[in-house]
């Protein structure tokens, strides 16, 4: 562990504003060694991303708690016409 | 980040939308307007709002779909009228000021274990296995993600759970991919900080040393 006894260190502090990007395979590769490195010897690091990680896995499985109402026949129809209009004035539209 | 299954089907069913194919205008609004929904719902907060918002972006999409000429960037270009929509309705309405996440604010305190520091952290490791508790975490994460500043909700919302890629979002937002980043982490941090604090209030297993 690289720190003293009681405090995370100043590369466990830089480390920590890269997680989010480390764990989204966004980062050059030479700093994903770094930041592996400095894991293979922090503890409590690599336990703090391991909640990140299933912290970013509980919101991709997000699941909505509210669905919208029933749509009214009147909005549905207005939204079709709307369609129609669109599919004429695309440039493909109406080709032989 | 390669498109899910679900993605995929949607810039298909884009694709025969625009191309005027029977049924994809009734799987096209079943589907967006249950997204935009859900969008305008966590942006901004009320049932009748999102009602309200996810009808005008729907309406925009069909005024503007002559104008959408890659069917595979149909997500971010639907979340881009979200976008709008809601700030349009932000405009009607009073807000409180955004207030900005410091990183400070989302590291774990420290302590000490046998000469030891260590993260005055929960369990996590027995997440996966215990079903119960994660359909209980969903509700925790619903509510963590609402309680978010908006720019950084907006973010998670198009990151995480629609799985925009950081390229599309930084389109949607009208922002830099390194604001995108900067804002997911802090999102990301800030959700699991209550996570955290509800898994040690609920569970009595607040800190130990524990090492992965």
């Amino acid at each position: 562990m690289p720190a003293g006894p009681h405090r995370p260190s100043e590369e466990c502090r830089r480390i920590f504003a890269l997680l989010s990007e480390y764990l989204d395979a966004e980062l050059p590769l030479e700093t994903c060694d770094e930041i592996e490195a400095h894991l293979s010897d922090c503890p409590p690091c690599v336990e703090f991303l391991e909640s990140l990680r299933r912290t970013v896995e509980l919101c991709r499985s997000f699941e909505p708690g509210e669905m919208p109402g029933p749509l009214s026949e009147e909005v549905r129809a207005e939204l079709r016409q709307l369609y129609e209009k669109a599919l004429r004035g695309r440039p493909s539209a109406g080709a032989p | 980040m390669p498109a899910t299954d679900a993605q995929q089907q949607e810039i298909e069913l884009a694709r025969r939308l625009v191309a005027g194919e029977p049924g994809a205008f009734e799987r096209f609004v079943e589907l967006f307007r249950n997204k935009l929904f859900q969008y305008s719902l966590l942006v901004c907060g009320h049932h009748e709002d999102a009602e309200e918002v996810a009808q005008d972006a729907l309406f925009k999409v069909f005024e503007k779909l002559d104008q959408l000429r890659e069917p595979e960037r149909i997500r971010p270009w639907v979340f881009r009228i979200a976008r709008n929509a809601c700030l349009m309705k932000r405009r009607k309405s009073v807000f409180a000021p955004e207030r900005e996440l410091s990183l400070e604010e989302l590291m774990p305190q420290a302590g000490e274990d046998g000469g030891q520091w260590k993260l005055e952290i929960a369990d996590w490791s027995s997440l996966p296995e215990d079903q119960a508790l994660r359909a209980e975490l969903q509700r925790v994460v619903r509510e963590a993600i609402q309680a978010l500043p908006e720019i950084y909700k907006t973010v998670l919302l198009l990151r995480d759970i629609e799985g925009l890629s950081t390229a599309e979002t930084a389109e949607v937002l009208g922002v830099s991919e390194e604001v995108v980043k900067t804002r997911l982490h802090r999102a990301r941090l800030a959700v699991r900080q209550k996570l955290d604090s509800y898994l040690r209030s609920s569970r009595g297993n607040s800190s130990r040393g524990k090492a992965n």
